[in-house]
């Protein structure tokens, strides 16, 4: 399935799961609520090529989360942003 | 290889590396090559095209995308819409990764970092510099982007956001920074000097008009 | 925050002052680089995140001890032994002689 799940402006949910094989999303962002930026293509998981089985190419996001969010204490603006790219299946639709 | 730093406030130390790496893992990877080349992998041959064409690239390849995107607001365009595509019309090779320019306003300031290992567009911009790969850098640019800036000499104000960009998965990324006021007759190739290392990652902003 | 998944997942930890020395790549970093390019297109790994996997399976004390491609040489060696390019036996023997050679040649 190739059409992408989330539209841009969409808010989406990084999952918080630590599977037991090299993967490339955070800790500080699993869990976090952010929005949409960017439908970016479809690549290689690099779960997949570990595993050596599993999902084919998978769509990549760009999804941005306020930083007076992602951190306690944050010492910056309002409008400060942390911007990431995450794959499709990390995400789930926080509206 | 030309350097295009010019100097910033703070000062930078050149350290000398050793000239044979005695390390444990210096060793093993250099007995790693010579196995793999004595088993006939690869040639020395081989090593060295490969090392002339990383050694080939470097930040001046950024400056002058930066400089054609000023000077030419139609690529300019193309080059935030699709990065790859626009970095490979003016001749540059990409590996197969998605390519995002950000543009730096006067209300915005961007800057990118790869947290889990340092990814880097290596095959257009050459090698990363070593705070980019530092620890210190990967873990404190996230969470505390305006503190490290400064200790870059770059201070923002509040009516200037940050944008932090982590490279987690398959994108790379560079900085488009803002066009130097009285620039505007310059040439190309006048711009492209401008263009530093750092203002395509993000720890400059200022471009020196020299 | 979540747990970091290992010694490499660094976003939002502590740290100290960005030290802002320029390294230069010594030309062993660039042999490193090379083989790494090199394994990928003759095919003896299929895909970087073998090696960043590798990196990411480091200890906390070796992956903070060494250097950028002290990791990537250690990642790939881990990564060819289980492969079968090489043996442990080949390497460990290997790795005695370029310490000879170098003890020869004066540089410790």
């Amino acid at each position: 399935m190739s059409d992408p799940v989330f539209q841009v402006g969409q808010r989406v949910r990084i999952a918080d799961r630590t599977p037991p094989v090299h993967h490339r999303v955070p800790a500080y962002a699993k869990g976090h609520v952010g929005v949409i930026e960017r439908v970016c293509g479809l690549h290689g998981q690099p779960e997949k090529f570990i595993r050596g089985n599993g999902k084919p190419a998978q769509r990549i996001y760009r999804v941005v989360i306020p930083q007076d969010e992602l951190w306690m204490n944050y010492a910056g603006t309002a409008a400060d942003r942390l911007e990431i790219e995450i794959f499709e299946h990390w995400l789930e639709s926080a509206e | 290889m030309s350097d295009h730093d010019h100097d910033h406030e703070h000062a930078r130390t050149f350290q000398p590396d050793h000239a044979e790496p005695t390390s444990d893992g210096a060793r093993l990877g250099l007995a790693l090559r010579e196995l793999l080349i004595e088993a006939g992998h690869y040639t020395a041959l081989e090593e060295q095209a490969v090392i002339a064409s990383m050694q080939g690239a470097s930040p001046e390849n950024g400056a002058r995308i930066v400089a054609r995107a000023w000077a030419d607001s139609a690529y300019k365009a193309r080059l935030l819409a699709n990065g790859a595509a626009a970095i490979r019309e003016l001749g540059f090779e990409l590996e197969p990764y998605e390519f995002t320019v950000m543009e730096n306003t006067a209300d915005t300031h961007n800057v990118i970092v790869c947290t889990l290992c340092s990814c880097y567009p290596r095959a257009l911009l050459g090698m990363s510099p070593a705070w980019y790969k530092s620890s210190s850098y990967r873990a404190r640019i996230v969470r505390e982007p305006r503190a490290v800036l400064a200790e870059f000499g770059v201070t923002l104000g509040d009516d200037v956001a940050v944008r932090v960009h982590d490279s987690t998965a398959e994108l790379r990324y560079m900085v488009l920074p803002q066009r130097p006021d009285g620039t505007d007759d310059w040439t190309e190739q006048q711009l492209t000097a401008l263009v530093t290392r750092d203002s395509l990652i993000g720890t400059q902003r200022e471009l020196d008009v020299a | 925050m979540s747990e970091p998944w290992g010694p490499h997942d660094l976003g939002g930890q502590q740290g100290g002052p960005v030290d802002l020395a320029e390294h230069d790549t010594a030309y062993w970093e660039w042999q490193i680089d090379a083989m790494v390019r090199l394994a990928l297109k003759k095919g003896l790994i299929s895909d970087f995140a073998e090696l960043r996997d590798g990196i990411e399976q480091l200890t906390p004390e070796d992956y903070e001890n060494c250097t950028y491609y002290e990791r990537w040489a250690k990642s790939l060696a881990y990564a060819l032994v289980s492969r079968g390019v090489v043996s442990e036996a080949q390497l460990e023997e290997k790795v005695s002689a370029v310490r000879a050679r170098q003890e020869a040649e004066g540089a410790v």
